[in-house]
């Protein structure tokens, strides 16, 4: 059995007393959600933190999907399971469920949760795409109130966010334009692995023109939640294969991959490319699995 | 010997695992489950370096933990002489490090404490400063000019060479590759693997020293081994050392080696007096103990024009890690490599090997392998496929072409080995029609026409399981015989005891079936004792499929030895000769006066009883064997996989697979099916996704399940099993050993099959395991993995 060094153990009964917890506690402080990526991190002792502070009470206050006017807003707390469940978000973003279906497996996922999966900023972590590509905002609360944080600006590289002392995300946005349609291609090894790459798209579309793309890469280096310039190269265009190619070279030269046991970096680079075009197509061809 | 397809299988057949309700209701008892009072817990300080000389160890901070008991070092074992250990291989491996560590993760220290955590924890505050050595990684470099000496703790040692072995007849082999019309040669790596149990390895050493007796629970496949071994390294008279190997979560070959940590808990054990747990983390497990594979191979083969192979060649780069501790029978330092010239009667057949020495974990022969026969298999499959490609000749017929025909056995390969039996033609023409192989092809070819890439893999393997006879095998001079102990109470239940082990292969079920057979017991008044030296007789243990072929026929041998006996107190009981009465499963009765008859069951009463028995008979129902296998049995099989490659990212999906197997008389076919099952799904682990694998310091980057991949049934297609029956002709019921056929013979099938979708690329090999990047790479005309 694989055990952690000694840490102390707090409850947090609402998001006030977690922010509170957190400002007073600093820096030696983590929240714990989920748990799935902390605590191997702690068992392997790749940690040094002292506090643990436990948020899955803030379930009920941080679970949820509701559609507030022309934005989805998903509590930071919603487990996987809960996304993957939602016929809601499904409906209106495809890419969700299909996300969620390769995610890990179904014991991860009845644990871990948006907030959790954005937080730990593993550039390997699908959600963290999938939110860039449909512009997704964070809500982050602290001691000094709520501020709104676009999802490109979240992650400041590999297991670093945007947030400060006493901050925790309890929410993020989506918000919903018409016409808009996405999906989502992942490869891995083995079914939950980590992907070896992987892709969101999110097209929107009027009378057959496409007003505005977007595609978020995974595990193909830091920067890629939302790849620059391809709804300036999509936009005003028809959709055609010719289209998804130009994409999917434009996500190809974005991407910085790095060699490792998943894979070469020039495989990824080949995927980065393969999979951007693939999630388009899919997109556009309306068979994102809702 | 012909194949008889209706054979039918030993009775109660598909009899549930008598085993199973504790299991799933979770109430198996393992090593981890031992609680006794008083019971301290230890935890090993492993090397975080690959190769370093130590220069001073400070473990003053960890002794001043207020519950640590001990920190133990290296250099205070050397003092008892207890710092190095003989391996199965007879090498010697370190307990703790004194002078230098050799391989990350190697045991340097360990700490005793009042609970598992504070162990862990204590760990930390072990000080050791290490001088920075170059590590030997890379096999092929080990034995250059110049490379670091990694054993310099053995006298005279100046190079990394473990050994050089060769088999088969050099020049012969020459001869007819110089007059062969094509000769293939591929360059084909076997990776180092992990046999990964679920349970990982641990002990519970508990020293009596009033009584002298020392009690250790253990995580292993061969407890008598190990009581023998134990008595031999420290000292402790053998009759005072009681080897409990409860419960077992899987075995594959990683329990069969004795490590450090087993030790570490025993002399903790003597130490403080009191009862010592050790148990190591997952990560430990993958990283420091029995590997499995790590052979570089070439592979050569000649053949006709028209498809006729004439011989075989190989040459082997063996990395042994820092010690050599494979597991294997003494006089044979390749394991039963020798058998890499197949299921194919040819000319002639040469390997040579050489090991090394490099700063990796020990191990060398575990997961499921029979002793490197899944290496051998492996490299035969593969250039048998090669060839194939070469001549443009479909697989089957290629193989079809070469098998040994039904009349040549007994047949002795190039290599000297005797094949008991086999009939082979007919287990590959049922694995053809259960695969629908020419409809496949058709499809194959619709495909490739669309630009899709669809691929069928064959494999056909014989096996060597069961060692093994006295004459030829043994390990550290102890034979592989194996006792068996059958009592028949006088209620007419029975027990019956073994000296091998289960991690899960079902013997509490199997062996009562042997013993019902033979004595017409039902099963279920049979209990089956194994895995505690103090109540089961001597015998070497359970891996390299060796169970049913040398404990299932000694289970075999004693129930007709009890029978014998029977059958003369029945003569007694019927006032008949012996030799006028007839045995039915479960009676005898008088001959043609069936209504005269006596129960196995009455028997046993009558043999505890007060009445008379049979002049010169003694009272007592039971019997014991030791049974010397007069040669291995050789189980053998067809497998043909079917996969799909996606043109845009190389990821691989196995869309069928159909085992054929042929493992002689069949005792149980659901744990039959059940063992095949587990092998193929191991094998497209290896074929996809297994690989423990270094970076250029040596440290080990598969040190967790997040590193090191098993497959899941996600990755798996329903499995398709037929079967052939070609009984042993050596073996009491025919039974040949079954538990790592699949493991064999899988990873062949699924590497030609993903080679067989890369045809359009001009694709010949590719190298497991074949994850989507490889594949990606072999597509790209890439030969060697990038990374």
């Amino acid at each position: 059995m694989q055990v952690p060094a000694p840490f102390e153990y707090e409850r947090a009964t609402s998001v006030d007393h977690a922010i509170g917890l957190l400002d007073r506690l600093g820096e030696s402080a983590r929240l714990v959600a989920g748990g799935h990526s902390l605590l191997p991190m702690m068992k392997l002792r790749l940690t040094d933190l002292e506090y643990l502070i436990d948020i899955n009470e803030l379930h009920g206050e941080l679970g949820y999907v509701r559609v507030e006017g022309d934005e989805v807003r998903v509590g930071a707390m919603t487990r996987h399971r809960e996304l993957l469940e939602s016929d809601v978000l499904a409906g209106v973003f495809p890419v969700f469920r299909e996300a969620e279906r390769v995610i890990a497996d179904p014991v991860v996922r009845n644990r871990g949760t948006l907030g959790g999966s954005l937080c730990q900023a593993d550039p390997s972590e699908d959600l963290s795409a999938v939110c860039g590509a449909l512009d997704a905002v964070c809500v982050v609360r602290g001691p000094r109130g709520e501020r709104l944080v676009p999802m490109v600006e979240f992650h400041r590289g590999p297991y670093e966010t945007a947030l400060g002392q006493g901050e925790m995300l309890v929410e993020v946005r989506f918000p919903v334009r018409p016409g808009g349609v996405s999906a989502f291609e992942k490869v891995e090894r083995r079914a939950g692995d980590w992907a070896v790459a992987s892709a969101a798209a999110a097209v929107w579309l009027d009378g057959g023109t496409i007003t505005h793309a977007r595609v978020g890469l995974a595990a193909v280096g830091s920067g890629t939640v939302r790849v620059e310039g391809i709804t300036e190269a999509l936009s005003g265009q028809r959709p055609s294969e010719e289209l998804y190619t130009r994409a999917g070279r434009i996500a190809a030269r974005s991407c910085d991959p790095a060699t490792d046991s998943r894979g070469s970096a020039e495989y990824k680079r080949h995927l980065a490319e393969e999979l951007t075009r693939r999630t388009l197509r899919r997109a556009v061809a309306g068979t994102g699995k809702a | 010997m012909t194949t008889v397809n209706d054979h039918k299988p030993v009775g109660h057949g598909r009899m549930l695992r008598k085993e199973d309700p504790r299991f799933v209701r979770g109430r198996g008892r393992y090593v981890d489950d031992v609680q006794l009072p008083g019971m301290l817990h230890l935890a090993i300080l492993r090397s975080p370096v690959a190769h370093a000389r130590i220069v001073s160890i400070d473990t003053s901070a960890a002794e001043a933990h207020p519950k640590v008991k001990a920190v133990v070092t290296g250099a205070a074992l050397a003092e008892k002489g207890l710092a190095w250990m003989p391996t199965l291989s007879n090498d010697v491996q370190a307990v703790l490090a004194t002078d230098k560590v050799r391989f990350q993760g190697q045991e340097v220290a360990f700490v005793v404490a009042e609970d598992h955590y504070s162990a862990r924890d204590a760990l930390e505050l072990i000080d050791v400063e290490y001088d920075m050595l170059t590590p030997v990684v890379n096999a092929r470099t080990a034995l250059a000019e110049g490379s670091p000496v990694i054993r310099d703790d053995l006298e005279g040692k100046a190079d990394n060479h473990v050994f050089d072995w060769e088999t088969g007849d050099e020049a012969a082999t020459e001869a007819v590759f110089a007059r062969a019309d094509v000769v293939v040669t591929e360059d084909i790596v076997y990776p180092r693997v992990h046999p990964a149990p679920m349970e990982t390895c641990g002990a519970v050493a508990d020293f009596d020293s009033v009584e002298g007796r020392l009690t250790l629970w253990s995580t292993t496949q061969a407890p008598h081994a190990h009581r023998t071994l134990y008595a031999m390294v420290a000292g402790l008279p053998e009759h005072k050392i009681r080897v409990i190997s409860p419960d077992i979560g899987g075995g594959f070959g990683n329990k069969v080696p004795i490590y450090p940590g087993y030790v570490c808990a025993i002399v903790a054990s003597l130490v403080i007096g009191k009862p010592v747990k050790w148990m190591e983390d997952r990560s430990e497990n993958l990283v420091s103990t029995g590997f499995a594979r790590d052979y570089i191979m070439r592979g050569e083969i000649a053949a006709t024009r028209e498809g006729r192979i004439l011989g075989i060649r190989t040459n082997v780069l063996a990395d042994h890690g820092a010690f050599n501790a494979q597991a294997a029978p003494t006089k044979y330092p390749a394991g039963f490599f020798g058998v890499f010239t197949g299921s194919y009667d040819i000319e002639a057949a040469y390997a040579k090997m050489t090991a090394v020495y490099t700063n990796k974990a020990p191990g060398g022969v575990a997961y499921a392998c029979s002793f490197r026969i899944t290496e051998a298999v492996y490299l035969v499959e593969r250039i048998v496929d090669c060839l194939a490609h070469e001549l443009e000749m479909d697989p089957v017929e290629l193989r079809s072409r070469n098998l040994i025909r039904p009349e040549q056995f007994p047949y002795t390969t190039k290599t000297g080995w005797v094949y008991d039996s086999g009939d082979y033609e007919p287990t590959l023409r049922e694995a053809v029609r259960i695969a629908g192989y020419e409809e496949l092809r058709k499809e194959q070819a619709d495909k490739r026409a669309r630009g899709e890439l669809m691929g069928i893999g064959v494999s056909f393997f014989t096996e060597a399981v069961g060692a093994g006879p006295r004459k030829d095998m043994d390990i550290l001079g102890l034979g592989m015989a194996d006792g068996c102990e059958l009592r028949v109470h006088p209620t007419g239940k029975a027990v019956v005891r073994l000296s091998v082990q289960s991690q899960g292969q079902g013997h509490e079920t199997t062996f009562a079936q042997i013993v019902a057979e033979e004595i017409g017991i039902p099963p279920d008044d049979i209990d089956v004792v194994h895995g505690d030296t103090d109540n089961t007789p001597f015998g070497l243990g359970t891996y390299g499929s060796r169970s049913t072929p040398v404990s299932g026929a000694a289970a075999a041998v004693v129930a007709r030895k009890v029978r014998d006996k029977a059958r003369i107190i029945a003569s007694g009981m019927l006032e008949v000769s012996v030799a006028d009465l007839e045995w039915t499963k479960g009676a005898f009765s008088v001959r043609g006066d069936p209504e005269r008859s006596v129960t196995i069951q009455e028997i046993a009463l009558r043999a505890h009883g007060a009445g008379d028995l049979p002049e010169g008979i003694e009272g007592g129902l039971e019997a014991q064997v030791c049974y010397n296998p007069e040669n291995l049995t050789y189980p053998h099989g067809a497998y043909i996989c079917v996969v799909d490659v996606d043109p845009g990212t190389a990821q691989v999906k196995v869309r069928r697979f159909v085992a054929v197997d042929d493992c002689g008389t069949r005792i149980n076919p659901m744990i039959i099916e059940g063992q095949v099952h587990g092998g193929l799904t191991d094998g497209v682990g290896m074929a996809l996704m297994e690989m423990i694998s270094f970076d250029e310091d040596g440290n080990c980057l598969g040190g967790s399940f997040m590193d090191y991949l098993l497959p899941t049934a996600l990755e798996v297609p329903d499995w398709e099993t037929g079967y052939t029956v070609t009984p042993s002709p050596h073996h009491p019921i025919g039974a040949k050993g079954v538990g790592e056929s699949a493991t064999v013979g899988s990873p062949p099938a699924v590497v030609n099959a993903v080679v067989d979708a890369l045809k359009p690329f001009g694709v010949r090999h590719a190298d497991m395991p074949l994850t989507p990047s490889r594949v990606w790479d072999a597509m790209n005309g890439r030969a060697e993995p990038s990374f």
